[in-house]
């Protein structure tokens, strides 16, 4: 991990309140893995004071994407950042998804939430570099909450989603999706599902996982301090031998296996 | 080149600038980011005796210039430490200072005792303040009584200089500082974090999972650094002044109100190498102003 304090702004696009941005930065590019995230400073000054978590969602020889949505002051100020302007940032932070040479060949599903999209299009050009056939599911509220839909079908990418109110795809939770997905793939079931969004999302597919006994890994958010594992202040209920603590999801998330994960409301 | 150095009498240090406890780990999470050898020192998270579960997220929240935490210093305890961190610190040529924490007086002395068979340490602060572990923020540091009976038993059992490290949140901080002396305390180190409170206007719930916690940053650098002049105004021991710094002059506006060192806290979770970029400032500040002996500073304001 390093902290590139001028990673020079090359791109940026936007779609409502959805912003992309992509920078050089090559050190930090040279090891960036899918899952992995960056910590990025939002004001010279100390208000806002902290830096904000963002996935790391796209890599292109040194430039790097991340892809956001406007949550609140400091995102609103880093969509405000334009083409020729620096952005300071740490990276790349935390453990990504374990993307085992071995899922060549093999169906792996990608499961993403609204902006929890962000690290799965990374994961999903590796996984496909690698020979893995990836489809990714990708579900929002509505329409707007879909903005990379277009770019994922032109791409060629296996792709299928949904929305709240049916304004496109199908009618429903990404995780209705998700359960016809299995259920339409029959023999083939995936050898690994890679899920990013809001907490129910993300419980809901470590429930269905653990009924059909597939693999799934799960990148989880929280509240951070530093982004690498100074603060403990990130901290999620993660069950590590049987015995559920406190582990700092900067340090050795924000991925987990999907059952090591234990959800404020159990599930039945 | 000015010389940086400073005396606490018990301990010298290459410059003023020490990392405060709770924000720079155990001191190996800041070595992608610098060198650890050119800070004056560092101050380690609070170590109970044995490891602690820390409170239920969230457990931080930003507010204008400032850092409410309630982490409830969760840690890995002492045995831990010495088992695996500090073999790795020992190699290192910087002052470590270990933040000593406890539920009660003799877990302070404990803790101080499993440390008195180590080497590789400058000092211990007793952390008599934090503001995140019982309810109301209650801590030692709230009463001379209570400060006076922890310091002087942990004097009593250490072979190792004792910094006492302060509450802000009391009425009449010099009486708490006096307290500490008397007791004993080789230095003092102030201020903790200021309790404090967020609270969701949508769910009317508040924005910690422990409801209270401690605020630190900018927003309490005011503050502070008035605490740090009435004490050091009035204690003969050297006094360690912290609060919300993020630059050269806030260092030096430490030290002319009477600090001989400085510890810089939540600045090093926003920028890993603050420390190091605020010592450059400070170096600027004495070439600038011709200052060769950055001691001198130290308790000049002109009032
Ligand atoms: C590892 C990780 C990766 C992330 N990756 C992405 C990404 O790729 N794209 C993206 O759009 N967002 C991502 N997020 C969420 C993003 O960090 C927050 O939306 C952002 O920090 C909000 O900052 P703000 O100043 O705009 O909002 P604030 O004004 O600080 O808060 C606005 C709202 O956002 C919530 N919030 C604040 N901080 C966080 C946080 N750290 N995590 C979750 N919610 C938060 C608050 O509860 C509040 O409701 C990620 C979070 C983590 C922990
Ligand atoms: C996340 C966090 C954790 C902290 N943990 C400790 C601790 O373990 N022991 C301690 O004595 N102080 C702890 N503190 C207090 C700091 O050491 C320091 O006194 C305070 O933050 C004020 O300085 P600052 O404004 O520069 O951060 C913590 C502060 C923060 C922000
Ligand atoms: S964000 Fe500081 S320890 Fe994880």
């Amino acid at each position: 991990m390093f902290k590139d304090p001028e990673a020079r702004i090359v791109g940026k696009e936007s779609w409502g309140d959805y912003f992309l941005l992509t920078f050089d930065s090559p050190a930090v590019s040279a090891l960036a893995r899918p899952g992995q995230f960056l910590m990025i400073k939002v004001s010279d000054e100390p208000y806002p004071l902290l830096r904000r978590p963002l996935g790391i969602h796209s890599r292109k020889d040194k430039t790097l994407g991340v892809f956001f949505k406007v949550a609140g002051i400091g995102t609103a100020l880093l969509a405000r950042k334009t083409p020729g302007e620096t952005l300071d940032l740490l990276g790349p932070l935390g453990k990504g998804f374990n993307i085992d040479p071995c899922l060549a060949g093999k169906p792996v599903l990608a499961v993403g939430g609204g902006r929890g999209i962000a690290p799965l299009y990374f994961l999903a050009w590796e996984l496909r570099a690698l020979g893995a056939s990836i489809k990714i599911l990708y579900g929002g509220r509505t329409q707007a909450d879909l903005p990379l839909a277009d770019k994922l079908r032109a791409e060629g990418f296996d792709f299928a989603c949904s929305t709240d109110d049916g304004t496109v795809g199908r009618r429903g939770l990404v995780t209705e999706l998700m359960e016809d997905e299995i259920k339409a793939g029959g023999g083939s079931p995936p050898a690994l599902v890679c899920a990013c969004g809001p907490d129910p999302m993300l419980q809901a597919v470590a429930l269905i996982a653990r009924d059909k006994r597939l693999p799934a890994e799960l990148s989880l958010e929280s509240r951070m301090g530093c982004g690498f594992g100074a603060c403990w202040g990130c901290v999620q209920r993660i069950r590590r031998d049987g015995k559920a603590e406190w582990i700092k999801i900067c340090e050795d998330g924000p991925v987990f296996p999907a059952e090591s994960v234990v959800w404020e409301k159990e599930s039945p | 080149m000015s010389d940086l150095s400073v005396d606490l009498g018990f301990l010298k240090l290459k410059n003023p600038i020490l990392a405060a406890s709770g924000t720079f780990g155990y001191g190996l999470e800041f070595e992608p980011f610098l060198d650890l050898n050119r800070l004056g020192g560092f101050v380690v998270k609070g170590l109970y005796y044995g490891p602690r579960e820390g409170n239920p997220p969230p457990r931080l929240v930003e507010t204008p210039s400032g850092l409410i935490n309630a982490i409830g210093l969760q840690g890995i305890g002492v045995e831990a430490f010495i088992a695996k961190v500090l073999p790795k610190l020992q190699a290192l040529d910087t002052a470590v200072i270990v933040n000593v924490c406890g539920a009660s007086e003799e877990e302070y002395v404990r803790v101080v005792e499993a440390l008195d068979a180590e080497e590789g340490i400058a000092a211990c602060e007793i952390n008599i303040s934090c503001p995140n572990v019982n309810k109301d923020g209650a801590c030692p540091a709230f009463s001379p009584e209570s400060t006076r009976a922890v310091v002087r038993e942990v004097k009593r059992a250490s072979r190792r200089p004792v910094i006492v490290k302060l509450s802000p949140n009391v009425t009449n901080i010099v009486e708490i500082a006096l307290a500490a002396q008397e007791a004993g305390a080789d230095a003092i180190a102030l201020v903790n974090t200021f309790l404090a409170m967020a609270i969701d206007v949508e769910t009317r719930r508040p924005k910690l999972g422990n409801v209270l916690g401690g605020l630190s940053g900018p927003a309490i650098k005011p503050i502070a650094l008035r605490m740090v002049y009435q004490v050091a105004s009035r204690v003969k021991v050297p006094v360690i002044g912290m609060g919300g710094i993020w630059s050269g002059a806030d260092v030096l506006e430490f030290m002319i109100a009477g600090a001989r060192a400085v510890q810089v806290g939540t600045a090093n979770l926003v920028d890993p190498d603050a420390c190091l970029r605020i010592l450059g400032e400070v170096e600027d500040f004495c070439r600038r102003k011709g200052i060769e002996r950055l001691e001198d500073i130290i308790a000049t304001v002109k009032t």
